[in-house]
C-alpha cells in the first residue's frame, strides 16, 4: 500500500472524526499552537524590520541572523527546553516564537531597505513626515515582500509545531509521534498528510491575501523570495 | 553540563556526526546537479518557469517530517529516505538561484560572446555559469545549512544522525547530550557554508571579497528645480 492510501484510509475511518483526540479537535488545537507563535512573532518581527530597513541601522545584525537561523535544529532547541524547565506553555510558545521572528524581520527588512531611493525622496520632496514615509510609501512598497516573510514563518511554524508532539504538545504532530511510538503507520500516514494539506492552504491563503492588500500599482512585479 | 561526558563517549559523538554530514552533504550535491539543467532550461525558456516556482513554493510548504512519513512506503526507514526528502528540499532552493544567477549575466557579455563566435553550449559553460556562480553557491549554502540540520530529524523516524544525541538526552533528562547535539549540528553546518565560501572565492576570483550583499548604488540626491 502506498502512503496516500494509508492516509487516506485512516482519515476517513469515521472513528478518527469523533471524541477526544480527533482530527477535527486537533486541527484546532494545530491551528491554535501556530497561529499564536506567528501572532507574537509578527509583533516584534514587523515593526523590528521596518526600523531597521528605514534607519539602516542594524542591518549586519538581521543579515547575520538570517543566515544562522537556517543552521539551528527545532527538535534539539525543543528538546532542550523541555529538558530544562519541563513541559509547559513557555517550552513549546518560546522557540516558535524565536524561529518565527527571523522570516519576516529579514524580509520586512529587505522589503523596506529595498524601497527604491527616488521614491522616498519624492514622498521627502512632496512634504511627508517620517512617520508618513514609512507608513504610506515604504511599507505599501515593501507589502509583498513582508507576505512572503509571514508566509514563510507561517509554514515554518506549521511544521515545527508538528515536531513539537515529541515534547507533548498537542495538535497533527500527536498522530504522527503516538503513531511512530507504536509502530501504527496509519496515523503516523494521515498525521503527515493532514499537516501537509493544512501548509499547502496556508499557502493558498497567503496568495489570496497579496492578491487582496498588495496596491494596485506593485501588482505583476516580480517578489524576490 | 557534564563536561566528562563528551570524552567518554567521544566514539559515539564521532559517528553521529558524520552520519549527519552524510545525510546533508549528499542531497545538497545531488541537489546541484539537478538544479542546473532544470535550471538552465527555466531560464532559458521562459514560460518554464512560473510552473516550476509554484510547484517548488508547494513542495516547500511540505513538513520535512511529513515528507520522510510519506517515503517511508517505497523507502523504509532508511537513509534513502531521508536523503530523497532533503534532496528534494535542496533542489527548492538551488534552482531559483540558477535561474536567478543566469538571468543576470548581462545582456551585452552575452552578445560579445556570441559575436566573438561562441556557440550556445560553449557561451553557456565558459561564460554564463561562471559568472552566475556566486548566486548558485549561495543557494546551494542555503541547501547544505537546512539540510544538515533537517537531517537530525531523520531521526524520528530512526534514520541515525545528531538527532539521537537530542532524543537520548530527553529520554535520560541529560542536558549536556542535548547541548552537545545542538553544537554540532550548528557547527557542522557552518564548517560546510564555511567550506562553501571559500569555494566560490576560488572559483570566482574577479569578485570581491565581500560577500552577498550587493552594493546598492548611491543615486545622487535630485537637485530641485525652481521654476
Amino acid at each position: 500500500m502506498s502512503f496516500f492510501s494509508y492516509a487516506w484510509d485512516w482519515i476517513t475511518s469515521s472513528a478518527n472524526w469523533h471524541g477526544s483526540g480527533s482530527i477535527p479537535q486537533q486541527l484546532v488545537a494545530h491551528l491554535g499552537y501556530s497561529g499564536l507563535p506567528l501572532l507574537i512573532a509578527a509583533l516584534i518581527g514587523i515593526p523590528a524590520g521596518i526600523a531597521i530597513g528605514h534607519t539602516g541601522r542594524g542591518a549586519v545584525v538581521v543579515v547575520n541572523v538570517a543566515n544562522a537561523w537556517r543552521s539551528i535544529p527545532t527538535l534539539g532547541f525543543l528538546i532542550l527546553l523541555a529538558t530544562l524547565i519541563g513541559f509547559s506553555f513557555i517550552t513549546w510558545l518560546l522557540p516558535l516564537v524565536v524561529l518565527a521572528v527571523p522570516p519576516i524581520l529579514v524580509n520586512v527588512y529587505e522589503g523596506v531597505a529595498g524601497v527604491d531611493p527616488g521614491v522616498k525622496d519624492a514622498a521627502k520632496g512632496v512634504g511627508m513626515t517620517g512617520w508618513q514615509q514609512v507608513t504610506r510609501v515604504e511599507v505599501p512598497i515593501a507589502l509583498p515582500l513582508i507576505l512572503v516573510g509571514l508566509r514563510t514563518s507561517a509554514i515554518f511554524v506549521v511544521a515545527t509545531a508538528t515536531i513539537a508532539a515529541y515534547i507533548g504538545l498537542g495538535g497533527l504532530g500527536r498522530y504522527i509521534i503516538d503513531g511512530l511510538a507504536s509502530d501504527q503507520y496509519g496515523p503516523v500516514a494521515g498525521g503527515a498528510l493532514l499537516v501537509v494539506l493544512l501548509a499547502v492552504l496556508v499557502l493558498a491563503f497567503f496568495a489570496l491575501l497579496s492578491r487582496l492588500v498588495v496596491p494596485a500599482g506593485l501588482r505583476g512585479q516580480r517578489k524576490a523570495e | 553540563m557534564m563536561w566528562s561526558w563528551i570524552p567518554s563517549n567521544g566514539a559515539m559523538i564521532w559517528q553521529l556526526t558524520r552520519e549527519n554530514a552524510y545525510l546533508g552533504v549528499i542531497p545538497a550535491l545531488i541537489g546541484l546537479v539537478i538544479s542546473l539543467p532544470l535550471g538552465i532550461i527555466a531560464a532559458r525558456w521562459r514560460w518554464f518557469y512560473p510552473p516550476v516556482l509554484t510547484v517548488i513554493n508547494v513542495i516547500y510548504a511540505v513538513p520535512s517530517l511529513a515528507l520522510f512519513i510519506a517515503l517511508i512506503p517505497a523507502f523504509g526507514l532508511t537513509d534513502t529516505t531521508v536523503i530523497i526528502a532533503l534532496t528534494t528540499f535542496s533542489l527548492c532552493v538551488i534552482v531559483p538561484n540558477v535561474v536567478a544567477g543566469l538571468r543576470a549575466v548581462p545582456a551585452p557579455v552575452r552578445q560579445a560572446a556570441t559575436a566573438m563566435g561562441y556557440g550556445p553550449l560553449r557561451r553557456l559553460i565558459t561564460i554564463e555559469l561562471p559568472l552566475a556562480a556566486p548566486v548558485i553557491i549561495a543557494g546551494l549554502r542555503v541547501g547544505v545549512v537546512s539540510s544538515i540540520s533537517m537531517a537530525s530529524l531523520g531521526q524520528l523516524i530512526g534514520v541515525s544522525s545528531l538527532g539521537y544525541l537530542f532524543i537520548d538526552g530527553l529520554q535520560r533528562s541529560f542536558p549536556t547530550e542535548i547541548y552537545v547535539g545542538l553544537v554540532l549540528v550548528i557547527a557542522l553546518a557552518l564548517i560546510c557554508d564555511l567550506i562553501l565560501v571559500l569555494v566560490r572565492r576560488a572559483l570566482t576570483p574577479w569578485q570581491p571579497g565581500r560577500d552577498r550583499r550587493r552594493v546598492v548604488a548611491k543615486v545622487p540626491v535630485p537637485v530641485a528645480v525652481r521654476p
